[in-house]
């Protein structure tokens, strides 16, 4: 009888162990029971980085598992992230309007209660109508589904649109970036109905929840990211494991050989591609709440080559890989730009860590390429061959 | 002959004699009264004088009387013009310029002429200023009649043509005198003349003065009228909607106005008594329906108005006609004013053609430069370089710093340009021996690891050149443009990088075909190991290929940063139309990435037109079309056959 696959990859258990511990530790620590240790707006910063965590092996599996390097999986990511936040922005939004309502003489028709909601909400952007995208903005359940149903469909078709062409390697990579930058283009125009430049914003207020504090409202968002994390993390790990694993893996090393074996590889690369896609905005979908605004810049194509960057330093081909990359980075890359590491006083000059930190990532990363092209997780082999 | 002789012996017998009978004076004491106090009418005939008499001293004359400058003195009754310093007022002669000084206005009468007469005296100072022997104040006395155009001026204008020195000036006068001859001419045939002479007419201004003699105005009616110059009936529905009509009718008066939900809502809120309006709760006045329900109980009682039914308002739109109507009367002058406008537009729209034809060519060939040198190193080679970018940006501010020591433009340009190639080739062969010849096997990879260099590159040029846009200033005889029509014009810069285009086009041909190097980079491209057993040095050759394109990105950067700011992100906003254009073309031949960045550009134009409000739309939709594109030919336009094409 095989054994259960997590009993073949220990990896998992540990995985999910760790990431149980830290989220009770954190809990425990943050502001909520008292302790305060975390402050609400560092709890907030790592559940953040969970999000990326998640979305991040979405990246390992498509790229170091299936070999296509897409560059443009942060779009799946903002995607999640647009669809959760107008349900936040309509439903907050029509509490407000509500409330406002209630000092009149008579009661607003449902007329008069949309007009002025599009007013507060669009009116930024010169408009008050709604526009179709948010036909189902007021539909907590429907938007949840967005949050799913429009980064799969977007993936679906955009990746039965490549393989079917047998488009691979840099090619797929540029063509991925393209659709980022399109839609990024495309969300830049105020006209976009997702009000422009200027974005979502006002989602960390829980539409439901006026009255909790933002401390409880981080730790749940916490919480759920590190249930998603784990939930993901034990998805992916089960894909890759299996029969089905092999011919990805295979896919990735030799497509051609694959194919002459009679798999039909172009459904297992849209069904990697479509499942990341979807696993990506639920990341999105989780991340966005916490962070409280999003903006087109957020999917700019640059966003989802850094994703690549996370995948490459923390270990391809590996899942805690991508988790030990994307969480390093992100957290190094917010002290450092965040002005917590301390200037270095060269006496000519002085160098400031705002200005270099990218300076230094982009070397490091080069260096990483060329050797280390295992990544932080490949340190992990040694420990291994040492026991051994 | 005979003519002439008389005419001079004319002039001699007259001449004097008018010198001698007239001054400014004389004209004015004639008028004594018109002068003191000018009505709009009388003054016509004073300044009919005044201008009839050619006088130069008129000139100034007028002037004074427009600012209310001149003074009657009224011992004598003559003239003056009177100039107030330190409490004294100085008296000039109107016609000799002798000053007395008097102490103070005591037995002086102001003349004060109304606002009205003042502006029949500034049109008569237009025909003055338009002989003008200045030209500069003639040119404005012309720029003055353009700005505001007027019945009265149609005549000193046809009459001041004739004299008209200034060629160039002489064109503008008839032309002016043309469109104010189609708005004011005095008789159909003149006007109609004036408009056929239009046609041929591109500018604005005349467009304009067409569109002018073509306004209409909405009209409603319960018929249409037989004697009105009508331009279109218009059909509910399609030219206008039902809601539009009602509104028309409403303020033409023929028909009640709608009661509006705000006006509802008022009223409701007006009548509530004891929780009760027209005998509907307030608390179930949440829809529509029930609000209207409680208005017509409200207007039932004769409290408010009653609401306009939407069949009344189907039947009040039904027994109107709605109409436009020109403002000019005369159908005759409409239809030619029509027929030149149609001839116009259709030679605008041609000439907006060719305009948009060369934009496009332009922003290709500037898209061809950027790809260029990626097409190179991409397609000899196969590696994906994500810091070409910042090859471009390295060479835009390597123009910018010669520019700081090299004061002359046109000598910094030249300078600037083998620099920045020499500068970008030294950087390309540097990476190539550093990074990217130990990841020949790994082209993700390598794209990744490019990827780093150029956010590391970006980030120093950031820290040393600041965050601001530097100019790279073009020299002057680069700066303006070569204007063909009121329409089509192309400035010099776009001419320049298309011609540097089309240089490199022809150079790198040549390197490729002509010279040994081409043949080892194209004897690379096909089989390395191949050519490695005939001699040559893959290794070489590929250093040198990506010295070269690297070294032709500077080249583009130059040329991009005098079209363009030059910022450290301007790199970022290249690559991916870049690689597009690559991909596109074709990988591996010239006339690839010519063919890629010429779809690119015109497609990127064409949608521009289209959708001219909106660039950024243009551009998702640009890439959205390269994104099928490439389904249908994966390889691009065109693309390579046999083996070089299997990976």
């Amino acid at each position: 009888m095989r054994k259960s696959f997590l009993a073949e990859n220990p990896s998992v258990l540990w995985f999910i162990a760790i990431l149980a511990v830290f989220t009770i530790v954190v809990t425990l620590l943050s502001e909520v029971t008292g302790v305060d240790l975390i402050s609400t707006s560092f709890v907030k910063t790592l559940g953040k980085t969970l999000c990326l965590c998640l979305v991040a092996i979405a990246m390992d599996v498509v790229w170091g598992y299936c070999g296509i390097l897409s560059l443009g999986h942060f779009a799946f990511f903002g995607i999640g992230g647009y669809a959760v936040g107008m349900w936040l922005m309509y439903a907050r939004t029509e509490g407000i309007v509500i409330e406002s309502f209630a000092g009149q003489p008579i009661p607003p028709t449902p007329q008069e209660v949309s007009d002025a909601i599009g007013n507060q909400i669009f009116g930024v952007v010169g408009s008050s109508e709604f526009p179709w995208i948010w036909g189902f903005a007021d539909s907590l359940l429907l938007q949840l589904l967005m949050v799913v149903l429009v980064p799969g469909l977007l993936a679906l078709v955009f990746g039965w649109l490549a393989f079917r062409s047998r488009v691979t390697g840099v090619y797929l990579s540029i063509l991925t970036q393209a659709m980022t930058l399109a839609l990024a283009l495309y969300l830049f125009q105020n006209d976009s109905g997702l009000r422009g430049n200027n974005g979502l914003s006002g989602l960390q207020n829980i539409p439901g929840f006026e009255d909790a504090s933002q401390a409880s409202i981080s730790v749940v968002f916490f919480i759920a990211s590190a249930v998603a994390l784990a939930a993901g993390y034990v998805f992916f790990a089960w894909i890759v494991s299996g029969k089905m694993g092999s011919v990805i893996k295979g896919i990735r090393d030799n497509e051609a050989r694959v194919r002459f074996l009679g798999y039909h590889v172009e459904s297992y690369k849209l069904f990697v591609f479509t499942t990341t896609a979807v696993v990506a905005g639920i990341a999105g979908a989780l991340y966005y709440p916490q962070a409280g605004i999003i903006n087109p810049g957020e999917i700019a194509p640059i966003a989802s080559i850094y994703l690549a960057v996370w995948v490459a330093i923390g270990g391809r081909g590996r899942l805690y890989g991508a988790v030990i990359g994307a969480a390093f980075v992100s957290l190094l890359s917010s002290w450092f730009t965040g002005g917590g590491a301390p200037n270095i006083n060269l006496g000519f000059y002085v160098i400031q860590w705002t200005d270099w930190w990218l300076v230094l990532l982009g070397f490091s990363f080069v260096a990483v390429t060329l050797f280390f092209p295992k990544g932080i997780g490949g340190l992990f082999d040694l420990l291994v061959r040492k026991q051994s | 002959m005979l003519r002439l002789l008389s005419l001079a012996l004319s002039l001699c017998l007259i001449l004097p004699a008018s010198l001698q009978a007239q001054t400014l004076q004389d004209i004015l004491q004639t008028h004594q009264d018109e002068v003191l106090s000018p009505g709009r009418q009388s003054v016509g005939v004073v300044l009919d004088d005044l201008v009839a008499s050619g006088l130069p001293q008129a000139l100034p004359f007028l002037e004074a009387w427009r600012d209310r400058e001149i003074v009657r003195r009224d011992s004598d009754g003559l003239f003056f013009r009177a100039v107030e310093v330190d409490d004294a007022i100085t008296l000039e002669d109107l016609d000799t310029g002798t000053t007395t000084t008097v102490a103070n206005d005591d037995g002086l009468t102001e003349a004060r002429p109304n606002g009205g007469v003042r502006r029949a005296i500034g049109d008569a100072l237009v025909q003055f200023q338009l002989s003008d022997p200045d030209i500069t104040k003639r040119q404005a006395a012309v720029d003055a009649i353009a700005r505001s155009m007027d019945a009265s001026q149609l005549g000193p204008l046809q009459a001041s043509i004739a004299d008209e020195p200034d060629p160039a000036l002489r064109e503008t006068k008839a032309r002016l005198a043309g469109m104010l001859a189609v708005l004011f001419g005095e008789t159909q045939d003149a006007r109609i003349t004036a408009i056929a002479g239009m046609a041929d007419d591109l500018s604005v201004d005349v467009r304009a003065v067409l569109n002018t003699v073509l306004s209409t105005r909405p009209q409603v009616a319960q018929s249409v009228p037989d004697d009105a110059n009508i331009a279109q009936v218009l059909t509910i529905g399609a030219d206008l909607n039902a809601q539009d009509a009602y509104d028309r009718l409403v303020v033409a008066e023929l028909a009640p106005a709608l009661v509006t939900k705000a006006q509802i809502r008022d009223a409701l809120v007006a009548n509530i008594a004891g929780g009760m309006v027209g005998g509907v709760a307030v608390r179930s006045l949440n829809t529509d329906a029930a609000r209207a329900a409680a208005y017509d109980a409200l207007a039932a009682a004769g409290l408010v108005a009653p609401r306009v039914t939407p069949e009344a308002q189907e039947a009040a739109i039904a027994a109107h006609v709605f109409y436009l109507q020109y403002d000019e009367p005369d159908p005759v002058i409409t239809d030619a004013a029509q027929r030149a406008l149609a001839a116009v537009e259709t030679r605008v729209a041609v000439s907006q053609g060719i305009d948009l034809g060369l934009d496009a060519l332009s922003l290709a060939s500037i898209y061809f430069l950027a790809a260029i040198g990626l097409a190179i190193t991409f397609g000899v080679m196969g590696v994906i370089n994500m810091a070409h970018g910042e090859f471009i940006m390295m060479g835009a501010y390597t123009g910018f710093v010669v520019q700081q020591f090299v004061p002359d433009y046109t000598l910094s340009i030249i300078i600037a340009l083998p620099l920045a190639f020499a500068i970008t080739f030294g950087a390309g062969v540097a990476m190539e021996r550093l990074v990217i010849r130990h990841l020949y096997h790994r082209p993700l990879e390598t794209l990744l690891a490019t990827f780093g260099i150029s956010i590391a590159l970006q980030q120093l040029a950031k820290n040393i050149f600041g965050t601001q846009a530097r100019p790279l200033t073009s020299p002057e005889w680069l700066s303006g443009a070569l204007v063909f029509n009121d329409v089509i014009a192309i400035s010099y810069i776009r001419i320049a990088i298309f011609v540097l285009a089309l240089l490199f086009l022809g150079l790198i041909l040549f390197v490729l075909k002509r010279t040994r190097l081409g043949l080892e980079v194209r004897a690379v491209t096909q089989n390395p190991g191949m050519a490695a057993s005939m001699g040559i040095n893959p290794d070489k050759i590929n250093m040198l290929t990506f010295g070269l394109g690297s070294g032709i990105a500077g080249i583009a950067g130059v040329a991009i940063g005098l079209y363009a700011k030059v910022t450290s992100e301007m790199g970022a906003d290249y690559i991916v139309q870049s690689f597009m254009t690559v991909v596109v073309g074709g990988v591996g031949n010239v006339w690839g990435t010519l063919a890629g960045a010429s779809l690119i550009g015109f497609l990127q134009k064409g949608i521009e037109w289209l959708n001219p409000s909106n660039t950024l739309a243009a551009q998702t939709y640009m890439i959205l079309f390269i994104i099928l594109f490439i389904q249908f030919r994966p390889k691009g336009i065109v693309a390579l056959k046999g083996r070089a094409a299997a990976d």
